[in-house]
């Protein structure tokens, strides 16, 4: 099975203008390893680090020391991007342009041109049940459409790895299970999909593989259904015992 | 080069739908028109001076709107964060830099043509004459010497992250250039040393805007044309320093830390 993402004794660090105690590391030496074909959960409590991995995997934050490697290509190459989508936590889109003028900005990037981009657009709006909305600039979509704009544009290139960060945050339950439907529909189509989440009960839904980190460490990497019969739990109850909370002391 | 054009298409969107551009455009045209058709007991010198007048606020029109669109490309992507998702596609920096350069330089020559269009228009109707080749020469140098000042503020956009300081410093150097740029060689022979060398290497280093400026003189007194070469010389000579300061925005760029978090 060829690794599509890989990471070994990655670490970052950001100085610290407020502390005299030296940098501040975001990751510890983060060793990560996803296969082609898996829909791989990336979990871990705020400020652990999840972020700033996926940062580095799209080359927006160079590591400290270690390496990171997508498709067998250092992320710093920008070729190592052309055969991953992105969906960013939060809508950062040209508000200005319509759904349609926005994926046609991005279908050129990738080189699709004319009738064959025309024909990829209105597949993806399809998908994300946009094509009544297409020509309306994204500045007057509702913030479950907007996410949806989100999708399609990492999908335009078909792509091979799709990075979704948060993918679900803020939308409500229709729009929750709708992107869960479309990363169910990829995982068929044998995409790889890496996701963040903190949505434990979506993530045991739809992960092969999840890996938990914690103070840009990783603590758990595995299996979903392993790791369930490993610990005799569900999976929300093995993250906080992993991220440090005493199960006993919940009410 | 389908990423730099596409870029650059996204920056020619924007511009056209905001509605600042077309109160400047507006206004503009409107002060065109009313000072390039007026007449005055038929007297030429009046209307030579309206005429100064009309290209004046042309000037000042497009230098606005060339200052204040490039000044604010990448500080706006990084503000709205846009430019998460276009990094994350196979796009370089210096990819984004021309793109957004090409964008603002393609849009303040729409503006030059249509003002340069609409004056020659208005006075035609007024003189009964269009030296068209003179206008095209004109407004050619002119948006060269802007392709100038864009790329400058293409390097100020990467060094400021207020588009505000950009604008009011880009406006002061290119101002300062304009006004007393042809004349820092003459003031460096008054100096004493090392000042005067100082001087004389300033005078040979920043970019002749105020060539185009004299050129005004093509329309204003109808003097005869100016020769191939010497317009194929500037043009060579204005976009040696638009590379220079998009290599220069770039290195600033490619090193520039993207927020996050």
């Amino acid at each position: 099975m060829s690794v599509i993402v890989k990471t070994e004794r990655l670490r970052v660090e950001y100085p610290n203008r407020e502390s005299r105690n030296g940098p501040k590391v975001a990751l510890a030496g983060l060793d990560l390893q996803v296969n082609a074909g898996e829909v791989f959960g990336f979990l871990g409590p705020n400020g652990a680090g999840k972020t700033t991995t996926m940062n580095v995997l799209l080359g927006f934050v160079p590591p400290s020391s270690g390496t990171a490697s997508l498709f067998g290509i250092d992320v710093r190459q920008p070729i190592a991007r052309q055969r991953i989508g992105y969906l960013p936590e939060n809508t950062y889109y040209y508000k200005f342009l319509t759904a349609e003028e926005l994926l046609r900005f991005y279908a050129r990037i990738f080189g699709l041109n004319g009738a064959e981009a025309d024909k990829r657009i209105a597949e993806l709006l399809k998908l994300v049940e946009l094509e009544h909305a297409g020509k309306r600039q994204i500045k007057t979509y509702s913030k479950g459409m907007q996410q949806r704009v989100g999708l399609a544009q990492a999908l335009i290139n078909n792509p091979e790895l799709l990075i979704l960060d948060e993918p679900t945050s803020g939308l409500d339950p229709l729009g929750r299970m709708k992107v869960r439907q479309i990363i169910q529909r990829l995982k068929a189509e044998g995409k790889t999909v890496f996701f963040s989440s903190h949505e434990l009960g979506e993530v045991e839904t739809v992960c092969d593989r999840v890996a938990i980190v914690r103070q840009g460490e990783l603590r758990v990497q595995g299996r979903v259904s392993d790791l369930v019969q490993q610990h005799n739990c569900d999976l929300e109850k093995i993250f906080l015992k992993i991220v440090g909370y005493e199960i006993n002391a919940l009410p | 080069m389908n990423t730099i054009f596409a870029l650059a298409g996204v920056v020619i969107k924007d511009l056209y739908r905001r509605k600042d551009f077309y109160v400047l455009f507006v206004l503009t045209a409107l002060l065109t028109l009313l000072a390039g058709s007026t007449t005055f007991f038929e007297d030429k010198r009046i209307s030579g001076y309206l005429k100064e007048l009309c290209l004046a606020l042309i000037w000042l029109a497009t230098l606005v709107i060339a200052l204040t669109t490039a000044a604010r490309q990448i500080p706006a992507e990084r503000e709205s964060r846009t430019i998460f998702p276009l990094l994350a596609k196979p796009v370089t920096r210096w990819q984004v830099v021309v793109g957004k350069f090409l964008g603002s330089w393609l849009a303040v020559g729409v503006a030059v043509i249509t003002f340069y269009l609409f004056l020659g228009a208005v006075t035609a109707a007024r003189d009964h004459s269009w030296p068209v080749a003179q206008y095209f020469q004109a407004a050619w140098l002119h948006w060269m010497m802007l392709g100038v000042v864009v790329a400058m503020a293409m390097l100020g956009s990467v060094l400021f992250s207020a588009p505000s300081v950009n604008v009011t410093i880009s406006f002061i150097v290119v101002g300062g250039i304009l006004m007393v740029g042809q004349h820092l060689h003459k003031v460096a022979l008054r100096l004493t040393e090392p000042a005067q060398t100082l001087l004389t290497l300033l005078y040979f280093c920043i970019p002749h805007l105020e060539w185009a400026f004299n050129y005004r003189d093509l329309l204003l007194f109808e003097q005869p044309l100016i020769s191939w070469g010497v317009m194929a010389g500037a043009t060579g000579y204005w976009i040696a320093y638009m590379f220079a300061f998009l290599i220069a925005a770039w290195l600033v760029f490619r090193r520039k830390s993207l927020s996050v978090g």
